[in-house]
């Protein structure tokens, strides 16, 4: 399988990547390179292989449903690029 | 010999014996790292901070009660959360971001009484193996080839660490390994690096790359040291829901070079021919160093090697596509301003935060994962990695610990690797391990014909950190590797 541009655009609408014509026509390759390379894959017999999920076998734990933070509102703020009254500020998003 | 030529065991022997002070290591580190702005190694320098510790650990052994790296300051790799102090993991989106919180691996090392020379540059979310993808520049390794002044890379991503721990600039670094991060860079620098066993460390403030193969470990320039730090750093972390709830072994204590009974597997798919005649030669050294230590060799299989990197390049970006959408110029690092609406302004801050490979492997990752091309690519990917533990579960029934190269090269050029896919090959031996979540390490075994380091590498059964680090003390003792670069920055 290959991407076309109309695909990479796509793509880069997905991942919320801003790209100028150039950049996308510089990837299309690039990208089909790598898929072309993955595809390998699809000569191994995987048939009733279960798909990995845990690298270790662990049970996921469970712990007491009780409040272990909060309260510090502004450290959580500290690095945003903008707040505003307590909160994170974002463009208007409704008109 | 000089406090920065010296180990961390050296240090903290010496230190504990009186014979200098942690005060004297730190401003004796301090001087080296300041000296040493051409390797482009730190980001952030913290003399300050190594300082402070230095007089929190000179107090404790003058009370009697030093702690396991009380007077010993560390480079920490940029990937690590420290309050404060600037964490940007090699990326532009990030740059400014000074976290409220510590990551549990360094707020352990701090606990065990160590200190802190600055953040170690690296590539950019720890996506390279040659460090020139982070946005201050590439590191540039300490080591060049006979009669050359080429810039060399020290190898990725952990390559502010590797260069540092190399150049004397820090006696010992953190790493992150998600595929081969820890061992190529400390095979090109001529250094010792492990990544334990997935879950080893804490996951918890280190900048998620892709988080089902994530892991944290020690660089440094023994074994032992490597031990050392390892046991700081480990340990269960009840914030981070993949962390192993099991105590951490006395990996130091445990240190033995004697083999006797163990078998080596040497894996036959790992001999690669267009790899170059002198790594093949050391691996074959390798091998007799090992059975001189007591072990016997024996021939495994892992057929599903060749694998390995085509199911690394799509579960690591689809993983990463994931983890970096929380970049969005809203809660932290980079916004760009000027544009009208919210949908636009997350599109053209990451286009101006991450750089170009980056966004290729965030490209990969969001078509990889997208509707209609899941099954076949990622979920396959899953199927394959779960074929490639399985070898490796099949070949530690017949072996205690697997020998191969490192990597495939030793150091190249800055610049000289501009195709994305053979800059991936060059984790062609480290990422097996990674999607099978073992311990490995890499160990250096000698030079090539032009002067560079090359490693060993030693992949143990899960939770075998123990066996991974006697074998590579065996090799260790045998390959006598005390080359050190000549001093030209």
């Amino acid at each position: 399988m290959s991407v076309s541009p109309d695909q990479v655009r796509h793509i880069a609408k997905l991942a919320r990547i801003a790209m100028s014509d150039a950049e996308l026509e510089r990837l299309v390759p690039e990208l089909n390179a790598i898929i072309g390379w993955v595809e390998q894959l699809a000569e191994v017999n995987t048939d009733g292989v279960e798909p990995l999920t845990a690298v270790i076998e662990q049970k996921l734990r469970l712990r007491d449903d009780a409040v272990t933070d909060g309260n510090i509102r502004d450290q959580v703020l500290a690095n945003a690029p903008e707040a505003q009254h307590g909160f994170f500020a974002v463009p208007k998003v409704i008109e | 010999m000089s406090l920065t030529s010296k180990t961390i065991a050296e240090l903290r022997d010496g230190f504990r014996g009186g014979d200098f002070s942690a005060r004297e290591i730190a401003e004796a580190y301090n001087a080296a790292v300041a000296a040493a702005k051409l390797l482009n190694a730190y980001t952030v320098e913290t003399p300050d901070e190594a300082l402070a510790a230095a007089d929190i650990a000179d107090q404790a052994r003058l009370g009697g009660q030093p702690l396991p790296l009380s007077g010993i300051p560390l480079g920490i790799k940029d990937l690590f959360t420290t309050v404060g102090v600037d964490t940007t993991a090699g990326s532009h989106i990030l740059q400014g971001f000074k976290p409220t919180y510590e990551s549990t691996v360094t707020a352990n090392l701090r606990k065990a009484g160590a200190g802190m020379l600055g953040k170690l540059n690296m590539d950019e979310f720890a996506m390279g193996s040659s460090n020139e993808t982070s946005t201050y520049g590439p590191v540039i390794s300490p080591w060049r080839r006979q009669g050359s002044n080429v810039g060399l890379t020290p190898g990725g991503s952990s390559g502010g660490s590797a260069a540092a721990v190399s150049a004397l600039i820090a006696p010992g670094a953190t790493g992150t390994d998600t595929g081969g991060s820890i061992r190529q860079p400390a095979a090109f620098a001529g250094i010792c690096g492990i990544k334990p066993t997935y879950g080893r460390c804490s996951r918890w403030g280190i900048v998620s790359f892709a988080s089902s193969l994530d892991q944290a470990g020690p660089m440094a320039r023994s074994v032992r040291d490597c031990a050392i730090l390892l046991e700081a750093m480990a340990g269960f972390d009840p914030k981070d829901s993949t962390s192993l709830d099991l105590p951490v072994p006395q990996w130091e204590a445990n240190l033995s070079s004697d083999l006797k009974g163990k078998r080596v597997g040497i894996p036959k798919e790992y001999r690669i021919d267009s790899v170059p005649a002198e790594i093949n030669a050391l691996w074959d050294q390798g091998i007799e160093w090992l059975k001189d230590a007591g072990a016997t060799p024996v021939e495994i299989s892992l057929p599903h090697t060749k694998y390995a990197l085509p199911t690394y390049y799509i579960i690591a970006p689809a993983e990463a596509s994931s983890n970096l959408a929380r970049y969005d110029g809203v809660r932290y690092g980079l916004r760009e301003e000027g544009v009208k609406t919210l949908d636009d302004m997350y599109a053209a801050t990451r286009a101006a935060g991450f750089g170009a490979e980056v966004k290729r492997r965030i490209m990969i990752g969001t078509y990889v994962l997208s509707a209609g091309f899941y099954d076949a690519y990622f979920t396959k990917a899953q199927r394959v990695r779960a074929l490639i533990k399985q070898d490796f579960a099949k070949a530690f029934e017949q072996c205690d610990v697997i020998l191969t190269p490192t990597a495939p090269s030793a150091a190249f050029g800055i610049g000289e690797t501009t195709d994305p896919l053979a800059m991936y090959l060059n984790d062609v031996f480290a990422v097996p391990a990674s999607l099978a979540g073992l311990p490995a390490m890499s160990v250096p075994g000698g030079l090539d014909g032009q002067g560079l380091p090359l490693g060993l590498h030693l992949i143990g059964n899960e939770l075998d950190e123990q066996g991974v680090l006697n074998a590579g003390l065996a090799i260790e003792e045998r390959a006598s590797f005390t080359a050190r670069p000549e001093k030209w920055w």
